[in-house]
């Protein structure tokens, strides 16, 4: 009975046991080949500006719109005890600790991740990446390599604009509408914000940079079984790299914010 | 020269290949016949090393692929110009671009000169004026050709050839066998072709060897093979339902 139960424990965990095996053999292959010539420039800037530049807008309008309610909430909240004042703390203290790089990250992964595993997926498929190899070009290099490097250095970039965005947004609703004092407004969010905090909130969005867009890679570039496959592998990355965002924030801020 | 020694391969325990023998001299040109999933695709795979075998060797030029390191099995793959079955084209770039990647890649070469020699490639299977078109503009039979090109355009010494004429119309296929014809004489290639289609079997090869049961089972000239007695090469040159090789749930 107990053999049983293990055994049917063991089935149940090998393949997503062997899956974050080859996802971390991925990383190691990345790592290992991100100095080795030729630096593959041009793929690393067209990365950057599918995932940074072409993921602006919709980061804009979720940041504008994340401040204003964050601001919204806190203030007819915090006027039931006369702490109004502390509205422009409240937001910038969550923008930068949090809500700047999670937000940032999860748009990016249904954005860019969700492309980069159907493309890598197609690749796979229409056996590109087996023409890579014969045209004596590893695909890691050519295809992860990018990608990886471009997701950990452009996430913090979106994270940045996010918090600058959603601090104006809670300007905008507390100060325009709601009709709170601007001086005030500005002085709570410069007095009880600190450096440490947006230095950590851009260091958890190189850590999400760097998850999604490896996991995305694994999933694309392992992709089987034609066009049904690249549909599981784009969902499969978006919904692994979105769980693993918000798993590894919360140990993260625990390790980062003490 | 190729040589193919005892090679092994099994996916998921199941045996694909089971001890295949097959050498191919310098200039030679093979042609591998066998249904569909008897392990040819795999055979050609491991050829230009995309798959290590269970066991056995594979020597190109004496060298054994599976003693080679990543950076000399990339130098040994600069050797080889490989057509895939569905041409394999870059979606992300124009024709001119796809037929010049390994130049990109492999040499010092600037854009304008890669383009000129991609233009030339090109013309050499027929296509002109095309350079500057995405893949997803061209027809099956035109991919084929920049997918030829693209293999031609490192002057390789061994070609090969993953199922080139399927899924094209009776003409386009005949054009095809002409240009692999063309390309081993203009550039003296050793070629090694995979497929299930006899008249181009017939037509490009020096050699033809079957797979069957995951073994080369007969090899010999085209007339050889023509006139053998094996029952089940017969049956496949022939086309026939009946007979030794069992298709599932086709066959009783």
């Amino acid at each position: 009975m107990l053999v049983k139960l293990i055994e049917r424990f063991g089935a149940a965990v090998e393949k997503p046991v062997e899956g974050v095996g080859r996802c971390v053999l991925l990383l190691f292959s990345s790592l290992k080949l991100i100095f080795k010539p030729p630096l593959e420039t041009r793929n690393i800037f067209g990365q950057m500006l599918e995932i940074g530049v072409n993921s602006l807008p919709v980061v804009l309008i979720t940041a504008v719109f994340t401040g204003m309610v964050l601001a919204l909430q806190s203030y007819t909240g915090f006027k039931r005890f006369g702490a109004e004042g502390l509205v422009g703390s409240v937001v910038a203290l969550s923008m930068t600790r949090e809500l700047g790089p999670v937000l940032s990250a999860l748009i990016v992964t249904g954005r860019a991740g969700g492309a980069m595993a159907a493309e890598l997926g197609t690749m796979r498929v229409t056996e590109q990446i087996d023409a890579l190899e014969t045209l004596a070009t590893n695909p890691v290099k050519y295809l992860v390599v990018p990608r990886l490097l471009s997701g950990t250095i452009m996430l913090p970039a979106l994270a940045i604009v996010t918090d600058i965005i959603g601090i104006m947004g809670g300007y905008f609703v507390t100060v325009m509408l709601l009709g709170a004092s601007s001086k005030a407004y500005l002085r709570a969010t410069w007095d009880f914000l600190e450096m440490e905090d947006i230095y950590n909130g851009l260091i958890k969005a190189c850590v999400f940079g760097a998850a999604f867009s490896l996991i995305s890679c694994y999933k694309g570039f392992y992709t089987k079984g034609g066009a049904e496959g690249v549909g599981r592998a784009t969902t499969g990355a978006v919904v692994m790299s979105s769980m693993t965002i918000l798993i590894s924030d919360y140990f993260l801020s625990a390790w980062l914010f003490k | 020269m190729i040589e193919l020694i005892d090679i092994h391969k099994s996916f998921e325990g199941k045996p694909v290949l089971r001890g295949v023998n097959l050498r191919v001299e310098k200039g030679e040109s093979v042609v591998v016949i066998g249904g569909s999933g008897s392990g040819k695709s795999v055979l050609l795979k491991h050829i230009i090393g995309l798959l290590k075998p269970d066991k056995g060797q594979v020597l190109v030029n004496s060298t054994d692929l599976l003693q080679l390191d990543e950076d000399g099995l990339n130098e040994m793959r600069k050797k080889f110009g490989m057509l895939f079955q569905s041409a394999a084209l870059f979606d992300s770039m124009p024709v001119w671009e796809n037929v010049g990647f390994g130049l990109k890649r492999h040499t010092a070469l600037h854009d304008r000169e890669i383009k000129e020699i991609a233009v030339q490639k090109l013309k050499m299977v027929g296509l002109v004026g095309i350079e500057d078109l995405m893949p997803s503009e061209l027809s099956g039979g035109m991919r084929k050709r920049v997918g030829l090109a693209r293999a031609i355009a490192m002057e390789p010494e061994i070609l090969l050839y993953d199922e080139p004429t399927t899924g094209l119309d009776p003409i386009m296929a005949d054009a095809i066998n002409d240009l692999i014809i063309k390309m081993r004489e203009k550039l003296n290639v050793t070629s090694v072709a995979i497929t299930h289609d006899m008249k181009s079997a017939y037509k490009i090869a020096d050699t033809i060897a079957m797979l069957y049961n995951g073994v080369i089972i007969s090899r010999g000239a085209p007339e050889e093979i023509i006139n053998t007695q094996d029952p089940a090469v017969r049956q496949f040159v022939e086309g026939r339902a009946e007979g030794p090789i069992i298709i599932e749930g086709v066959n009783k």
